[in-house]
C-alpha cells in the first residue's frame, strides 16, 4: 500500500472529471407544472351516492368490492383507500341539525390528491413517480423497486400497495385517469359520473377562481378556504366545505411543500459531489503524511523481500 | 507492535453455533413465507406503516453497527496508528458482512426483490434513499475488495480446490497472486473512497426520514438529523468493535485484547461526546424538551435511548478503571451499541406516527423471525470466516487449547 504524490494528484484528479460529468438534472422529478390540469370537489353538494367510487373501480379495472357500491352501510365505518380502491367516500355527522332536528351528514370523496410538488416523486428511489406537465402524478411499474418510500413521504397516507403479492405488488393510488385524459380526452372516471357535479375537471387557475367566485357569492354556504390552495405547495385536487375541515378529517399540512428541507440539504451537499471530493482530498493529505512520518510496518516488511 | 492474524481452526460445532442454526433455519422459513404469500403475509406493515422493523434493524441499523469498518481504516490506514492493526482486519469482516446482509434485509423487504439492480439505471438525484442506495452498493464492492488480501494471504501458494476443480488450481493461483499485487498499489484509493462513502451514507440514512415532517415526533425532527446520524455512527465505531471483539474473544477462548481496546475507547469520550452535545444542544436550540416527560411511548424511548444509550455509557467511560476492566468496558460498550440501535429504531418505527390514521404498529411473528434469522447467519458466517480466514491475531488464553 503506497501512496505517492503524483499517484494521488493523478487519481483524484481522474475522480473529479467523472465527478463533473455528473450534473443534478434541471428537471427535478417533482418540479411544480405551470398550468396543470385539477378537480374542484364542493363537499356542500355530494349526496353519498358512491357512484363515483364504482365508476372509479370500473375504468381502472379494479377488482370487485366485497360490499356492493350501493350498499350504504358501508358508510357506517370511515375508510381509507386502499390497494383494491383508488377513491372511498366517507360519511361524517359534524353537527350541523336539519329542520326535523336529525343530524346532517357531510360526504367527503378521498383520493390521491396530486401534489404540486409531491413528496413520493421526490422520495422515489427510481423516478417511477413523476408529476407530469398536466398536473397528473404518475406511476410507472416498469421502473418500481418496491421499497415503499413514497408512502412513507405522502403527507396524505395515500399510496396503498399490494402486500399479498409476492412477486410483482404494485404501488395503488388514484392515476388521475390519466389514460383517459391524455389519451382519449375523456373526464376522470368519477367525475364523469357524478349525478350532483360535486367533482369540477378543468384548469387549476381556473379551478381556484371557479372556487373563490361560489364562496363570494353564497357566503353563508361555504367556509372561506379551499383546501389543496396552499397545503405542502398547493395540489391538482381542491376542496370547498360549508363544515370546517378539520371535522371532517383533514389534517392540517405545512404550506411549504413536504420535501423541501431533504431536498435543499440533499441538493447543497451533493452538487457536482464536492463534499465527496474535498473529503476524499482531505483524507488523502492526511493519509500521505502520515505515511511520510509513521511508515507502515507492513511495507517496511515488503520492501526488504 | 507486531501482530499476526491467523485463521484459529477451532472446533465450529458448539451448543451455541446450534441454537444459531436453528434460528437461522426459523428465518429461512419465515423468508419461504415471504416469497410466497407476500411482505403482508408475514408481516404487519401497510399504507399508513410501510417501514417497520426490518428498515429498523436489518437496514438502518445495520449500517450504523458497520462503523467500525471505515471508523478503524481512518485510524490505523489514514491518520496511521498501526497500534490499533489487530481490530482492523474483524471490524472489516464485520462490515463486510454487516453490509452483506442490509442488502439481504433489503431484498426480503422490497415488494419486487428482482428489481433491486434498478437504481443503477433509472436516477433520481431528488432521492435521498438514491443516494443512499449507491453508497451502499460502492461501499459493499469497496470492503470485498479490501478483503481479498486476506483471502490471498490465506491461500496463495496452496491453492487445492476439491475434485474436478483442481485443474483450475493453477489459475486461481495466478489470479490471486496478481489481485494481490495490484491490490497491494492501490489499496489506498480503497481504503480512502470507503471512509467517504460511509460518510456520504451514513450522514444520508439521517435525510431519509427528513422528506416527512409531519409524520416524525420533534424530538427526533431536526434538520441536523444527518449530522446525528454521521456523529453517532462515528461514536458507535470503537464500541462496537469493543462489543464484537470481546464477544468473539470470550467464545473462541482467545486473549482478550484490552491493550488495544482499552486506548481506543479513549478516543469515543470525544466521539461520542460530541454527539451527546449535538443532540442535547440540538433539544435545548428546538425547544422540545417540553415533550421530555409527556409519558407517552414515544417520549420513553427518547428518554431510555439518551440516558441508558448515550449519557450513562459516557460517564462510564470517562472512569480510566473502566476503560481497564474488560467486563465494565464491555458493559459501557453494549449500552452506547444498545443505544445507537434504539436510535435507528426510534427514527424510523417508533418516531413514525401516520397524521390521518395514527395507525399502530408492532412487529409480526415473521418479521422478527426474518431479523433474527439474517443475524444469527451473519454471526455463523463471521465464526466460520475467523475460524479459516487470518483475521483475529489475539493469542489464545492460557489454560485452553
Amino acid at each position: 500500500m503506497k501512496l505517492t504524490r503524483r499517484g494521488f494528484f493523478k487519481i483524484a484528479g481522474a475522480t473529479g472529471a467523472a465527478a463533473a460529468g455528473i450534473r443534478p438534472k434541471a428537471a427535478r422529478a417533482s418540479a411544480e407544472p405551470e398550468d396543470p390540469y385539477g378537480c374542484l370537489v364542493d363537499i356542500t353538494r355530494c349526496i353519498g351516492c358512491r357512484k363515483c367510487e364504482d365508476a372509479c373501480n370500473r375504468v381502472n379495472g379494479l377488482p370487485p368490492p366485497e360490499r356492493s357500491f350501493e350498499d350504504p352501510t358501508v358508510l357506517n365505518r370511515l375508510r381509507r383507500p386502499d390497494e383494491k380502491a383508488y377513491t372511498v367516500v366517507n360519511r361524517y355527522f359534524a353537527g350541523q341539525l336539519d329542520a326535523a332536528n336529525q343530524l346532517v351528514p357531510t360526504f367527503v370523496k378521498i383520493q390521491c390528491m396530486h401534489c404540486q410538488e409531491p413528496a413520493c416523486a421526490s422520495a422515489c428511489i427510481v423516478g417511477a413517480l413523476t408529476k407530469k406537465e398536466n398536473g397528473m402524478v404518475h406511476y410507472d411499474v416498469t421502473k418500481c423497486i418496491g421499497c415503499r418510500y413514497c408512502m412513507v413521504a405522502c403527507p396524505f397516507e395515500i399510496p396503498a400497495y399490494e402486500y399479498h403479492d409476492p412477486i410483482t405488488p404494485r404501488v395503488m393510488k388514484c392515476t388521475f385517469c390519466f389514460e383517459r385524459i391524455t389519451k382519449e380526452g375523456k373526464l376522470p372516471g368519477c367525475a364523469e359520473i357524478c349525478p350532483t357535479e360535486v367533482i369540477t375537471f378543468g384548469r387549476r387557475k381556473t379551478l381556484l377562481e371557479v372556487a373563490r367566485k361560489r364562496i363570494q357569492e353564497n357566503p353563508a354556504r361555504y367556509i372561506d378556504r379551499i383546501y389543496g390552495e396552499k397545503e405542502v405547495g398547493g395540489t391538482s385536487w381542491m376542496y370547498i366545505t360549508g363544515v370546517p375541515f378539520e371535522k371532517l378529517g383533514f389534517i392540517d399540512v405545512p404550506d411549504k411543500p413536504t420535501p423541501k428541507l431533504a431536498e435543499t440539504i440533499q441538493h447543497s451537499l451533493f452538487a457536482y459531489l464536492w463534499s465527496p471530493i474535498v473529503l476524499y482530498g482531505l483524507l488523502g493529505g492526511i493519509m500521505w503524511t502520515s505515511r511520510r512520518n509513521r511508515p507502515c510496518p507492513e511495507d517496511e516488511e515488503g520492501d526488504r523481500q | 507492535m507486531t501482530h499476526h492474524p491467523y485463521p484459529l481452526k477451532t472446533r465450529f460445532w458448539t451448543p451455541g453455533v446450534v441454537l444459531m442454526a436453528v434460528l437461522m433455519a426459523a428465518g429461512a422459513l419465515a423468508i419461504v413465507a415471504r416469497f410466497i404469500g407476500g411482505i403482508g403475509y408475514v408481516s404487519n406493515l401497510s399504507t399508513a406503516r410501510p417501514w417497520g422493523l426490518w428498515i429498523g434493524v436489518d437496514v438502518a441499523s445495520g449500517v450504523a453497527l458497520a462503523a467500525g469498518g471505515f471508523t478503524t481504516a481512518f485510524l490505523a490506514h489514514i491518520v496511521g496508528r498501526h497500534y490499533y492493526e489487530p481490530v482492523v482486519r474483524p471490524a472489516l469482516l464485520t462490515a463486510m458482512l454487516g453490509y452483506t446482509f442490509v442488502v439481504i434485509g433489503l431484498i426480503v423487504d422490497i415488494g419486487r426483490s428482482w428489481a433491486i439492480w434498478k437504481p443503477m439505471i433509472f436516477w433520481n438525484f431528488d432521492s435521498v434513499l438514491f443516494e443512499v442506495a449507491m453508497c451502499v452498493m460502492f461501499y459493499l464492492t469497496v470492503l470485498y475488495i479490501e478483503f481479498v488480501p486476506i483471502v490471498a494471504e490465506q491461500f496463495r501458494g496452496r491453492v487445492s480446490l476439491p475434485g474436478p476443480l483442481a485443474a483450475l488450481n493453477g489459475l486461481a493461483e495466478n489470479l490471486l497472486s496478481l489481485a494481490d499485487r495490484i491490490l497491494g498499489k492501490i489499496m489506498w484509493i480503497f481504503i480512502i473512497a470507503g471512509v467517504v462513502l460511509s460518510c456520504m451514507h451514513q450522514s444520508s440514512l439521517g435525510s431519509l426520514m427528513l422528506v416527512a415532517p409531519t409524520k416524525i415526533h420533534p424530538l427526533w425532527y431536526t434538520p441536523i438529523l444527518p449530522l446525528l446520524f454521521l456523529t453517532s455512527a462515528i461514536a458507535v465505531g470503537y464500541p462496537m468493535v469493543v462489543f464484537e471483539t470481546t464477544l468473539a474473544t470470550s467464545s473462541l477462548k482467545l486473549d482478550g485484547e484490552m491493550r488495544v481496546l482499552a486506548p481506543m475507547t479513549r478516543l469515543t469520550i470525544y466521539l461520542l461526546g460530541l454527539y451527546m452535545a449535538l443532540k442535547i444542544g440540538d433539544m435545548i436550540v428546538r425547544g422540545t424538551y417540553v415533550h421530555l416527560l409527556e409519558g407517552t411511548a414515544q417520549t420513553n424511548a427518547y428518554l431510555v435511548e439518551m440516558l441508558l444509550g448515550v449519557i450513562v455509557p459516557w460517564l462510564m467511560l470517562l472512569s480510566d478503571r473502566v476503560r481497564r476492566n474488560r467486563r465494565a468496558l464491555f458493559v459501557a460498550c453494549a449500552m452506547i451499541v444498545g443505544g445507537v440501535l434504539l436510535n435507528r429504531v426510534n427514527v424510523f418505527v417508533v418516531a413514525y406516527t401516520p397524521p390521518v390514521s395514527g395507525a399502530s404498529y408492532f412487529p409480526a411473528v415473521g418479521e422478527i423471525l426474518v431479523t433474527v434469522g439474517l443475524i444469527s447467519t451473519l454471526m455463523l458466517i463471521y465464526r466460520f470466516l475467523v475460524t479459516h480466514l487470518p483475521v483475529l491475531s489475539a493469542p489464545a488464553r492460557e489454560g485452553s487449547s
